[in-house]
């Protein structure tokens, strides 16, 4: 008993030190919000498209029959970091074969297709979400959010913030690839 | 200081009132249901600006969330159902208070817990300290010991 009341100073400090050394970790984020739609099915929305852009608006049904992994992704002309993921998501949508949704938070659709017409619009549909509702739906913090949704319409991965840089690009395109070895392997 | 000037100095302060994030427009015209809308944003976390409520958050998101509250309770929804609502999409996180389930029983025991080995260490020592007696404060089976000791280092004399 004795004995197992000295190493309790000892024990202590191992469990308080596990803890410091857990929150010194550089890759932990504590500002992440663990996601509830990750293996859910996409939630319920329906957007008009963006007048002028000549791509067809998004809603629910659309994601749930595309037999494929499909990219959403929210963004806005206001958002700068959406400037700079613009040109890799244009990318991957050439290269990758990626198929890419939008869905325009809460922008001026003026302003969206003038952003679109200058940058070019890699959207196979866009959604406007004037009131952000859908943004609500999809329980985004903010702008840019990037969603992989699976062939069946079930959300798979959620990136927030910019897709810009190596390891953003990275982190997107390993997913997206496990995403199609899994549809591959179940279909 | 005149009298005048200190009255427009009065006034000034009174101008003064806390900013609120809470924009006229959002505010409903039921005081009932609008209280029951101000409680419910004040446990309701902004997932822009963490650590602050919907409330107080003049965040975009934390506007959208204070509308919708209002709207599901216009609706007729409890207050259970609109958080129910709201954590559907961002999860228990928005929560300032956990739910108490299997994955939170660790958080809510845990300082209970905590208390209850420290008050039953203390307790220990405490009673150990009081069963010692004797001129040195040795317990009566340290006396025996003693006793014991001293008894043989007579006997090597």
């Amino acid at each position: 008993m004795k004995r197992l009341l000295v190493a309790l100073p000892l024990l202590i400090v191992i469990v308080i030190g596990g803890f410091l050394l857990w929150g010194l970790n550089p890759e932990r984020d504590p500002n992440a919000i663990p996601s509830v739609l990750i293996s859910q099915p996409a939630p319920e929305f329906d957007l008009p498209p963006l007048e002028g852009i000549g791509v067809p608006g998004l809603a629910r049904s659309d994601l749930t029959e595309t037999g494929e992994p499909v990219v959403v992704n929210v963004f806005a002309s206001w958002c700068v970091p959406c400037r700079a993921e613009h040109a890799e998501l244009t990318r991957m949508v050439r290269d990758d074969g990626v198929r890419l949704m939008g869905i325009n938070y809460k922008d001026k659709p003026k302003d969206a297709l003038r952003w679109l017409n200058n940058l070019g619009n890699p959207y196979e549909r866009i959604g406007t979400d004037l009131d952000g509702r859908a943004g609500i739906e999809w329980g985004i913090s903010g702008v840019p959010e990037t969603f992989i949704v699976d062939g069946s319409g079930t959300v798979l991965y959620r990136y927030v913030g910019p897709v810009v840089g190596d390891e953003a690009v990275e982190k997107l395109s390993t997913a997206l690839a496990q995403v199609r070895a899994n549809a591959g392997a179940g279909s | 200081m005149t009298m005048r000037s200190l009255a427009a100095y009065l006034f000034v302060l009174l101008l003064a009132f806390p900013a609120f994030a809470v924009e006229p427009d959002e505010i409903l015209e039921d005081p009932v249901l609008e209280a029951r809308a101000r409680d419910l944003s004040k446990q309701l976390r902004c997932v822009v600006c963490q650590n602050q409520d919907i409330d107080s958050s003049n965040a975009g998101v934390a506007r959208d969330l204070r509308i919708l509250v209002r709207e599901r309770l216009v609706a007729g929804d409890t207050d259970e159902q609109v958080l129910d609502f709201v954590v559907a999409r961002y999860g228990d996180y928005v929560l300032f208070r956990p739910p108490w389930k299997p994955t939170t029983y660790a958080l809510w025991i845990a300082p209970f817990l905590v208390l209850a080995i420290g008050a039953t260490a203390a307790g220990a020592v405490l009673l150990r300290a009081r069963s010692k007696s004797g001129p040195f404060g040795l317990s009566v089976q340290e006396e025996a010991e003693f006793a014991d000791l001293k008894k043989h280092l007579e006997q090597e004399r």
